[in-house]
C-alpha cells in the first residue's frame, strides 16, 4: 500500500524596508522558536520560524534581510531580491509574501513596495507601528492603500499584538486571494515609482496633526558635537563596568559548578588516563569558554538595547570621523568595541558593515583590541613585575600599566587599519551613509530572543571549536607518558614542541617554560596563566591560587626585560582557535584567518622583540 | 551651492546630483534613500571635531547620515 507523500511545507518570507518593524513582526508571529543558520555561500543570516495558520496548518516564516530596493547596494540586499525571486540556488520560492511597511514612512516604503509587487507573487501587506504613525499625527485609511497596491493591507503593531490574527488570516488566503489582486502594470523605473509612492502615500493619508517628533529634540542633545561624545563615552563606561564587574559573580559561579564537576569525576574514577581527560580535557575545555558567557551576555544585551531603541546609529554617527581617519566608518565602532570583551561576538557584529573591504578590515583588526581573556595573564605577570607604587594621587603604577597595554592594542589596530586600508583591503575610501531610526522603547521580549539567539550562537561555535582543540592539547601535553621521576611536560609532545619553539623566541627574551605556556594559549589565552602554574610546578587547587603562585614564582625567575616582552607578546598576542574559526566562517574561507594568524604573529614577535631589547639597553 | 555648504536647519531642494563622482554602491543607497533631483532636504545635524562630518539630514520623513563628500555631491538651493 502506497502512502501519499506529506504536503510540502509552505513558506511566507517577510520583506521590507529596513527600519520597518519586520523584525519585531516576525518575533511576535514566531515566538523564541527560530532557526538562524547562514545563507550558503555568503555571510548572511537566514532567520525562520514555524507560523501556525488559523487553520493549524504550520508554514514556515523566513524574515529576509531588510532591503531599500531591488538593486542590491549589498549582499544582505542581494540575498533579498534573489530569494524573492525564486533565483536563490537551494532556497524554495517563498509562497507568499508579507510585505512589511512603516506606516509612518509610507512614501519612502511605497518605493520598494512597488518593486515587490510588481513580482506578481501572492503579497499581503503589513501596514507596521500604526502606533508610531497615530503617535505622529498620521491617521491612515488601509483600504484606499489596499485599493491602490491592488493587494490585502492588514494594520498591525507588532510589539502589542495587534492585527496579528487578521495578518495570519491574510496569509493563509493570499495564494487563492492572489487570483483576485488586481495587477498593476507597473515597471516603472525609479523616479517614477518615486512619484507613484507620494500619490499612493497621499491617497492613504487622512489627515496629518503636525505634530513634533521627538526625535529632532532628543538628536539634538545625542549628536550635540559636544555634549554627544560625553554621553557615548559615559555610556560605554557603564557598559564596560558591567562587563567586567557584574559578570564576574555569575563566572565565578560557573567556574565553581565546573569546579564541582569535576571534583565529583575525581572522586568516582579511578586514577588514569580516562578521569584525566574528562578533567583536564572535557571538563577544563568547556569551562574555558562558559566562563565568558556572561560577559557575552551583558554586552549583547547593551548592544541589542543600543540597537533596537535606535541609539547605535547615533554611536556611529558620532565615531564616524574618528574611524575615518584610519579609513573605516562608524558602522566599525561597535565591532570593534565589543572584541574588548571577546573578539568572537566582535566579528560576528562586522555582518552589519555593508562595504566588503571595510568589514574585512574590521574582522582583522578586532583580535588587536584587549579582549577580557588576556586580563588574567596581565593581571599575573603586572603583579610580578610591576611595583604597586603610586605615580599621581589615585594613579597606581600597575593600573598605568595595564591602561598602556590598552592603548598599545588600540594604536596597533589603527595602524593596521590604515595599512591594510592601503595594501590588501584597497578600495575607494569608504562611505558612510545611514539611516537614522526613529527611537523607540526596546521590547523586553525582542531583547530576550536575541539575547538567547546570540549565546546560544556563541556556545555553539566557540564551543565546538575550544573544546576540540582542548582536547588535541591535552593528548598533546599529556602523551607520551613520562617515567617516574621525569617531568610530564618535559616527556611530553608539547615539550618537544616547545624545544623546537624556544630557540626561536629565544632571541626575543622567552624562556622554555614562556615557549611552553604559549602552546595552550592558542585554545584561549588565560590558558597560559594555568600552563605556566603547571610548568613550574605550582601545586594549587584553583585558578587565583595558581596564580598567586605563579606571581611568585615568576618574580623570582623571570628578567624584567622578559616580563615585558611577554606583556607586549600578549597585546598582539596570536589568535584564540576559536577567534580563527569564526574568522574563517566569517570570511568563508581560510585565505584571511590564515593570513590574520600570520600578522599576529608577525607583530607579536616584533614587539616582544622590541620591547625585550629597549628593556635590557636601558638596564631594566 | 551644495549640500555641505547648506546653512543649518535651512529646507532646501535638490537641483541636481553629481552621480558619477559617488561610489557605485554608495550611489544607489542614497538614490533609495530619497536622495534625487527634487527631494526636500534639510541639514538637521553636524558631527563633532573641526571637519563637522558626517552630516544628519532630514529627507521626507527620515533621517539620514551621509559624509560631506557624499553632500558635496548633491547640488541644492533653498526652498
Amino acid at each position: 500500500m502506497s502512502r501519499d507523500d506529506p504536503p510540502r511545507t509552505r513558506t511566507a518570507a517577510l520583506v521590507g524596508n529596513p527600519n520597518s518593524g519586520k523584525s519585531a513582526l516576525f518575533n511576535t508571529l514566531t515566538g523564541a522558536r527560530q532557526k538562524i543558520a547562514n545563507y550558503p555561500g555568503v555571510t548572511v543570516e537566514r532567520k525562520a520560524g514555524r507560523l501556525v495558520l488559523p487553520d493549524g496548518e504550520a508554514v514556515e516564516l523566513l524574515d529576509l534581510p531588510g532591503s531599500y530596493s531591488f538593486d542590491a547596494a549589498s549582499p544582505d540586499e542581494a540575498v533579498t531580491r534573489d530569494v524573492v525571486k525564486g533565483s536563490f540556488e537551494g532556497e524554495a520560492t517563498p509562497d507568499v509574501l508579507v510585505l512589511v511597511m512603516d506606516a509612518s514612512n509610507l512614501e519612502q516604503h511605497l518605493v520598494f513596495a512597488q518593486e515587490v509587487l510588481e513580482l506578481g507573487r501572492p503579497t499581503v501587506v503589513a501596514l507596521n507601528m500604526v502606533d508610531l504613525a497615530e503617535r505622529d499625527g498620521l491617521t491612515l485609511d488601509p483600504a484606499a492603500l489596499s485599493e491602490a497596491l491592488g493587494v490585502p493591507v492588514v494594520p498591525t503593531v507588532a510589539v502589542r499584538r495587534k492585527g496579528l490574527a487578521e495578518l495570519t488570516a491574510a496569509i493563509a488566503e493570499a495564494e487563492a486571494h492572489a487570483a483576485e489582486d488586481v495587477r498593476k502594470n507597473w515597471h516603472l523605473s525609479l523616479p517614477e515609482r518615486r512619484l507613484s509612492a507620494k500619490h499612493i502615500a497621499r491617497a492613504a493619508i487622512l489627515s496629518t496633526t503636525a505634530r513634533h517628533t521627538i526625535e529632532n529634540g532628543v538628536d539634538r542633545l545625542l549628536l550635540n558635537p559636544w555634549i554627544g561624545p560625553v554621553i557615548l563615552f559615559g555610556l560605554l563606561f557603564v557598559i564596560f563596568q558591567a562587563v567586567f564587574a557584574w559578570a564576574t559573580p555569575f563566572a565565578d559561579a560557573l567556574e565553581g559548578g565546573v569546579g564541582l564537576l569535576s571534583g565529583a569525576v575525581t572522586d568516582t574514577l579511578p586514577e588514569g588516563l580516562v578521569r584525566d581527560f574528562l578533567t583536564e580535557g572535557v571538563l577544563a575545555g568547556v569551562g574555558s569558554v562558559v566562563v565568558f558567557l556572561p560577559q557575552i551576555v551583558i554586552l549583547f544585551f547593551f548592544i541589542l538595547v543600543m540597537e533596537a531603541s535606535g541609539y547605535m546609529a547615533r554611536a556611529a554617527f558620532l565615531m564616524d570621523r574618528l574611524m575615518a581617519g584610519v579609513g573605516l566608518s562608524g558602522k566599525s565602532f561597535i565591532p570593534l568595541l565589543s572584541s574588548f570583551a571577546c573578539a568572537i561576538p566582535g566579528i560576528m557584529a562586522t555582518r552589519s558593515i555593508s562595504d566588503p573591504k571595510d568589514r574585512l578590515t574590521t574582522i582583522l583588526i578586532a583580535p588587536l583590541m584587549t579582549c577580557s581573556a588576556r586580563l588574567p595573564v596581565y593581571a599575573v605577570v603586572i603583579a610580578a613585575f610591576i611595583p604597586a607604587t603610586s605615580v599621581g594621587p589615585g594613579v597606581g603604577l600597575q593600573g598605568l600599566v595595564l591602561f598602556a597595554l590598552y592603548v598599545a592594542g588600540i594604536v596597533g589596530a589603527m595602524i593596521v587599519a590604515l595599512v591594510l586600508r592601503g595594501t590588501v583591503a584597497k578600495g575607494a575610501a569608504s562611505g558612510f551613509i545611514m539611516e537614522l531610526p526613529r527611537y523607540q522603547l526596546p521590547r523586553l521580549r525582542d531583547l530576550a530572543i536575541g539575547l538567547w539567539q546570540r549565546a546560544w550562537v556563541f556556545l555553539r561555535r566557540a564551543g565546538t571549536i575550544i573544546f576540540a582543540a582542548t582536547i588535541a592539547l591535552w593528548v598533546l601535553l599529556s602523551f607520551p607518558q613520562a617515567e617516574p621521576g621525569e617531568s610530564q611536560l618535559d616527556a611530553s609532545y608539547a615539550g618537544t614542541v616547545a624545544d623546537v619553539l624556544h630557540p626561536a623566541l629565544e632571541p626575543v627574551g622567552f624562556n622554555r617554560e614562556m615557549s611552553l605556556a604559549l602552546i595552550p594559549a592558542l585554545a584561549a589565552r588565560e590558558v597560559a596563566v594555568s600552563a605556566l602554574a603547571t610548568t613550574y610546578a605550582v601545586d594549587a587547587e584553583d585558578e587565583d591560587l595558581a596564580a598567586q603562585g605563579v606571581t611568585d614564582r615568576i618574580a623570582g625567575l623571570w628578567s624584567l626585560p622578559t616580563a615585558l616582552a611577554f606583556l607586549a607578546w600578549f597585546v598582539f598576542a596570536p589568535q584564540c582557535l576559536s577567534t580563527i574559526a569564526v574568522a574563517r566562517r566569517e570570511t568563508n574561507g581560510w585565505k584571511w584567518p590564515i593570513f590574520m594568524l600570520a600578522y599576529l604573529f608577525g607583530l607579536a614577535y616584533i614587539f616582544a622583540g622590541i620591547t625585550y631589547w629597549s628593556a635590557v639597553a636601558l638596564g631594566l | 551651492m551644495t549640500l555641505d555648504g547648506l546653512e543649518h536647519a535651512t529646507q532646501a531642494r535638490i537641483v541636481a546630483v553629481d552621480w558619477p563622482a559617488l561610489a557605485g554602491d554608495e550611489a544607489k543607497r542614497l538614490r533609495a534613500l530619497g536622495v534625487d533631483e527634487g527631494a526636500e532636504i534639510k541639514v538637521l545635524h553636524r558631527g563633532v571635531f573641526g571637519t563637522r562630518d558626517p552630516l544628519a539630514i532630514r529627507i521626507g520623513r527620515m533621517t539620514i547620515a551621509l559624509r560631506r563628500a557624499h553632500a558635496a555631491a548633491i547640488e541644492v538651493e533653498p526652498a
